[in-house]
């Protein structure tokens, strides 16, 4: 596998959250807009990016790699806790809307599926560089799809888009248009899990289609 | 007043969203479902008490407070290790009932977020009691129904598109249509 495609898989075929379903609690809870969704991929692109350098820094060295095999999951657990308690603290100094509106997902970051998994299945048994790479394409491929989640969320829900602050798209008049209100059930709770549900569907019925086609033309030139 | 909201109104998985992970693994068959619930509940309650010690006895006490994060997993993760092997000496029994789940709950979100709104929230000792019990009730309450639906969802014609996680989801929604109504009774 090479770099691009090592950097790609995060998106499409490896997708974190769509092909794995990991990390779901966070995605449905903070994609309510999406500059919720924007500063939760922030949080977790800074620590899934720096955990996967750092664990692969230590198991690619021999002499530590032997001393931390018997608890490597504390260790990774150790040095993803601290990644996350620095966001925490950045967070709070620097944007306290965000931290406010993330509430106790940002400490959830430790226990995101996501991160120890990547720790375990990749960043372990590759190459510093591969396992960097590795941890921006996971992170922005998990940013891209609970970005997806929010915008459909957001529109349906108040008819804006907030990217960060005032920073506001204002697409209220579609609904003026077509004389019908936002759907404010999509912004509640209810929403969020209707929501995911829709798109894993829409992904799935994209997925069978390719496959077919796919079954297709090997059949058609066989 | 807080046992109830915890149960209902707050439901873990409806409204706040933590232990959704456990709630779409385990949930396919009842049997699953009730022993999952169980576990959580118990590793909750013993969990919530250790880190709400540690955090009022120990972290307030010394002014670190911006530890919590890495000695609450800690914690968790070790507490888990612990109970199973505990179980494992002293009630074979309960432990083949629980045993399989308890490694999982390691990387449940419900229980390290129920230690960590135990804290944001201030309640005492007794009322983080209450409401960790409450909590881990709700939360085996709706793993519970949401696994009977998925018994009888097996037997449905459901689109090939929907087959699965999606179908699940669409009707975890209609659960929480239902739960969320209950807010308007207090």
């Amino acid at each position: 596998m090479n770099k691009k495609e090592n950097f790609l898989k995060g998106f499409i075929k490896e997708n974190p959250l769509f092909v794995s379903l990991l990390g779901m609690c966070p995605s449905l809870a903070v994609t309510t807009s999406l500059e919720n969704a924007i500063g939760m991929t922030m949080g977790v692109f800074f620590v899934l990016v720096l955990s996967n350098l750092i664990i692969s820094l230590i198991m690619s060295n021999p002499k530590l790699a032997v001393l931390v095999k018997p608890v490597r999951i504390p260790v990774y657990i150790v040095v993803i806790a601290t990644l996350v308690t620095i966001v925490e603290m950045v967070m709070h100094a620097f944007v306290i809307d965000l931290y406010r509106a993330l509430g106790v997902f940002i400490p959830l970051i430790v226990v995101n599926c996501i991160i120890l998994g990547r720790a375990e299945a990749f960043a372990s048994s590759n190459k510093p560089v591969d396992s960097l790479i590795d941890g921006v394409g996971m992170a922005l491929g998990y940013g891209a799809a609970i970005m997806l989640i929010s915008i459909f969320r957001e529109f349906l829900g108040k008819g804006t888009l907030t990217i960060w602050g005032d920073l506001q798209l204002n697409l209220t008049f579609i609904f003026n248009f077509l004389k019908i209100e936002p759907i404010a059930m999509f912004i509640q709770p209810v929403g969020a899990f209707l929501a995911f549900g829709l798109i894993l569907a829409g992904i799935t019925a994209i997925a069978n289609n390719h496959k077919n086609k796919l079954a297709k033309e090997v059949t058609n030139n066989g | 007043m807080i046992a109830f909201s915890a149960f209902i109104i707050e439901n873990i998985i409806l409204t706040q969203f933590l232990g959704i992970c456990p709630f779409m693994g385990v949930s396919t068959k009842r049997s699953s479902a009730l022993g999952m619930g169980m576990a959580v509940i118990f590793v909750m309650l013993i969990s919530s008490s250790v880190t709400w010690l540690l955090y009022t006895f120990v972290l307030e006490t010394f002014n670190i407070e911006y530890m919590r994060t890495i000695v609450f997993i800690l914690v968790i993760a070790s507490l888990v290790q612990m109970v199973e092997t505990f179980l494992k000496k002293v009630s074979p029994a309960l432990y083949k009932a629980l045993g399989i789940y308890l490694p999982l709950i390691t990387t449940n979100c419900a229980v390290l977020g129920v230690a960590i709104l135990n804290i944001s929230k201030g309640y005492n000792f007794v009322e983080m009691i209450v409401y960790t019990t409450f909590i881990g009730l709700g939360f085996l309450f709706v793993m519970y129904i949401f696994s009977m639906m998925r018994e009888k969802l097996d037997y449905s014609p459901v689109p090939k598109a929907f087959k699965g996680a999606p179908i699940a989801l669409v009707i975890a929604a209609i659960l929480a249509i239902i739960f969320s109504r209950f807010g308007g009774i207090i």
